[in-house]
């Protein structure tokens, strides 16, 4: 019960914490971290996943909401949300009787890294290709993904580096 | 059945997902048009609230700027103003006729409490809406010059689509020779937008001004738009002329609503059928 509202906490903090404060960045006049998805790499996995993808769903379009864009941010979250066990058993080989006793924490930092880099890049990528949404600039695109993601990564590690410390 | 039944539950996960995924590219498919947009924006009560909430700090920052651009957009009103007076007292009797009243156009001011200028698909927030009798495609301006077209309003809160928007499309004019063309936005640079299906035969050179034209039933005639920093001289089909915006988009402050009365007066006699 009390993951239930902690996590609803988060969920509350990271969709205020990416439209008012991080939405608001613009490094280098366009490049913004999307830090919310550290939503997606932190819920337990767990077996039935009809909630986590409803709720991914959710966070990605109350992003939307706040930011005018009509669902990029719902399709690209709800995306990763759904590829997320499929890279846990890719880079981790934790399967279905390991879920419970998952925790990304304890896990080595090489897989860690491959794991979040690989998801947000995912994220970043569709996200970016729906913002543009053509085939011009599509330089401009993958460019955007880079940053933002590298972006992305440094406050991700930043943050949990700094909150596993007080543990 | 029993198959379709296993079918259904191997792949639960996957047409969960399919489902939401399906939801989400109708919103993105359905905000690509104009009339449509209206599901997923910021100006809903939830949204505009809080925005609104942070625009009430975060808009001290900007008072001394703001302060200054009404100032000196008084000045050149007044200015004109006191032109306007000289030419009234030359004639020697005025005529008010109230019957014979001709507004064609209201202006209401707003705060725009939410600005975004780096996507390709931009928008705006107002803190004003339908209590304020703002409706749908108004023209949204500042003393420099344009700014965008109300697109979806609610009770209290408007969302204007940007001229920096791929799908804005705006009647202008070259202000020394009257020819026209649509301007346009390409969705990289914020500063430069693209007036294009301009005649060939006009003569543009870098620097002239370009104004919205009286044309659209939005813009009032007349209105400032920016000047033109490059001709296109690749015989290109659209013929397009980058135009530098007098708008800082980056950072625009408080902004006027344009109510063209005659609005739908115009639209009927525009779409009776001929007969």
């Amino acid at each position: 019960m009390s993951k239930t509202i902690s996590f609803g906490i988060l969920f509350l903090f990271v969709v205020l914490l990416q439209v008012f404060v991080l939405n608001n960045i613009l490094f280098l006049g366009h490049v913004n971290p999307y830090l919310y998805i550290i939503f997606i790499f932190l819920f337990p996995l767990k077996k039935n996943r009809f909630g986590f993808l409803f709720v991914a769903f959710l966070l990605g379009l109350s992003v939307d909401f706040f930011s005018d864009s009509s669902g990029i941010h719902a399709f690209s979250t709800l995306t990763i949300a759904y590829l997320r066990l499929f890279f846990v058993s890719v880079f981790f080989r934790k399967y279905e009787v390991d879920y419970p006793f998952f925790n990304l924490d304890l896990e080595p930092f090489g897989k860690k890294l491959n794991y979040v880099t690989t998801l947000t890049l995912v994220h970043h990528f569709i996200l970016f290709s729906f913002a543009n949404f053509s085939f011009e600039n599509f330089s401009q695109v993958v460019l955007n993904t880079l940053y933002s993601s590298f972006f992305t990564l440094v406050l991700y590690f930043l943050v949990v580096y700094i909150f596993s410390k007080k543990q | 059945m029993q198959q379709l039944i296993y079918f259904f539950r191997k792949f639960k996960y996957f047409l969960f997902f399919l489902l939401l995924q399906c939801i989400a590219l109708t919103l993105i498919f359905t905000n690509l048009n104009f009339h449509k947009s209206k599901y997923v924006t910021s100006a809903n009560a939830v949204t505009g609230s809080f925005y609104n909430y942070t625009f009430s700090i975060s808009e001290y920052f900007s008072l001394k700027k703001t302060n200054h651009e009404l100032l000196v957009e008084n000045t050149l009103l007044r200015n004109r103003l006191e032109q306007k007076q000289k030419t009234t007292f030359l004639t020697d009797s005025t005529l008010i006729d109230t019957i014979k009243y001709f507004q064609k156009y209201t202006f209401s001011n707003a705060r725009i409490i939410n600005n975004n200028f780096t996507k390709a698909f931009n928008y705006l927030t107002l803190n004003k809406g339908i209590h304020d009798s703002i409706r749908k495609e108004m023209a949204v301006v500042n003393g420099k010059g344009i700014i965008g077209i109300t697109e979806t309003v609610s009770l209290n809160y408007t969302r204007v689509q940007s001229v920096l928007n791929k799908n804005s499309k705006l009647n202008a004019r070259l202000k020394n020779s009257g020819y026209f063309g649509s301007l346009k936005w390409d969705g990289q640079d914020y500063r430069i937008l693209q007036l294009t299906d301009i005649p060939r035969q006009a003569v543009v050179k870098i620097g002239d001004t370009i104004e919205t034209d009286g044309k659209s039933t939005i813009f009032p005639e007349g209105i400032l738009i920016g000047i033109v920093v490059g001709v296109d001289n690749n015989n290109a089909a659209d013929n397009a002329i980058d135009v530098r915006l007098f708008n800082d988009m980056s950072s625009v402050g408080p902004v006027y609503i344009i109510k063209n009365l005659h609005k739908y007066e115009i639209k009927e006699l525009e779409n009776t059928i001929n007969e």
